[in-house]
């Protein structure tokens, strides 16, 4: 919603003789839709919060009576009833369907893992990041900038994204990790500049080492 | 024309902006030209409001999807997409801004879920009596991108291409009458920024 205000506002600044000016979208920010295509989302009664205390106007136009009555147009009853339920039960399985999102979240690992690269050297891989939906891109960016050395985002041999870091910095990984989500996960006043590390339980990363595989035999 | 047609189906269905985007690139001027006097032909927009849509000065970026889809962008923001060779279509978001740009058609209410699930609109959906179809004179050919209204709404609530003529449609009223391209809530809806 907010993107189709700011770009309308800034097409607007400089008028033309005879353009036609764009219609002002005001899309619901719970499902995205325009807010009369919301009964046909999976979050309705959401929707219906939001709108009635974004905009009570467009709420009662949407959803009073007559606006309800107005709505059945050439459907008949039975079969609007029946479209209520199957939105109902939409919803439904939408609600069980984030439920299940956050519980897997919930109970997602991140693993810091050391491997040794030669005697003393070592990278550091961080795995699981994207499941708190971090950026691994940024991360690796950060992470890079922050020690001074190689980060960048790999797939590793089962294909999954994972972020390497030259050198062993497993503790600091951790330690920004902490930082960041200092005072709990969302909201919390995290350390600055490791935003993009945010939302990760910290309980949940854990730390290993690698020993380097035998060595190949000549 | 029927392989052109079927080549849209669920374009945007399954998109995901991470793996499906093969690679960005500013357009050519010469390009740009071409694209512009192509819409200015095919949508029914003046050159002041395309103007004001995509100022002459703005470069437009093409952003290459996988399996042909083109979408470009004015500073991320997605105006307009293409498939292969085919018509150029508005976004949805942008049809909504500038809703006279593309004939319309519409959908009686019974079809309005379908159409939100990615389904072909068929015939019945629009010749009933929620549904609406340009009158003779008005009337569109097969191959037109049309924005989809529906019944007792404001806003467009998707855009197709017409498979038949809506001649043929209100005689025959039977089958696919326009493949849908895009709707309200696939990913092309949730792509924002690219």
């Amino acid at each position: 919603m907010a993107t189709a205000a700011t770009t309308a506002d800034a097409s607007s600044t400089q008028p033309e003789k005879r353009a036609t000016p764009p219609v002002q979208m005001f899309y619901c920010s719970v499902c995205t839709y325009p807010p009369e295509f919301c009964e046909f989302g999976n979050s309705l009664s959401k929707c219906k919060e939001w709108l009635q205390s974004e905009s009570p106007d467009l709420y009662d136009k949407y959803y009073s009576d007559e606006a309800l009555k107005a709505k059945l147009g050439t459907i008949s009853q039975e079969a609007q009833s029946k479209l209520e339920e199957e939105t109902a039960k939409k919803e439904a399985k939408a609600e069980a369907k984030a439920d299940a999102a956050l519980k897997k979240k919930l109970a997602s690992q991140v693993v810091i893992k050391r491997i040794e690269r030669n005697k003393r050297k070592f990278v550091t891989s961080v795995r699981g990041l994207e499941a708190f939906g971090v950026d691994l891109k940024k991360a690796a960016k950060l992470f890079a900038q922050k020690f001074a050395t190689g980060g960048s985002v790999t797939k590793n041999a089962a294909g999954i994204d994972e972020i390497v870091v030259q050198g062993d910095v497993s503790q600091e990984i951790y330690d920004m990790i902490a930082e960041a989500n200092e005072g709990g996960r969302d909201g919390g006043k995290g350390k600055k500049g490791l935003d993009v590390l945010k939302g990760v339980l910290v309980d949940n990363v854990e730390m290993v080492e690698e020993k380097r595989k035998k060595e190949p035999e000549q | 024309m029927m392989n052109e047609c079927s080549r849209h189906r669920g374009m945007f269905k399954k998109f995901q902006p991470s793996t499906d985007i093969a690679g960005q690139t500013p357009v050519k001027s010469s390009v740009q030209r071409g694209i512009r006097s192509a819409i200015l032909s095919s949508w029914k927009v003046d050159a002041e409001t395309l103007e004001e849509i995509w100022p002459k000065k703005e470069s437009i970026v093409h952003v290459k999807c996988r399996d042909h889809p083109s979408i470009y962008a004015l500073h991320g923001e997605p105006l307009f997409f293409q498939h292969s060779d085919g018509p150029y279509f508005p976004t949805l978001r942008l049809l909504h801004k500038y809703p006279f740009i593309l004939p319309h058609v519409r959908i009686d209410r019974g079809a309005i879920r379908f159409l939100l699930a990615g389904a072909h609109m068929m015939c019945p959906g629009l010749t009933s009596a929620g549904g609406w179809l340009p009158p003779a004179e008005a009337a569109l050919a097969a191959g037109t991108p049309v924005a989809f209204d529906a019944e007792g709404k404001e806003f467009a609530v998707g855009i197709g291409i017409t498979k038949v003529g809506t001649e043929e449609m209100k005689a025959v009223n039977k089958g696919i009458a326009v493949e849908s391209v895009t709707y309200v809530g696939d990913d092309l809806w949730a792509v924002q920024r690219v």
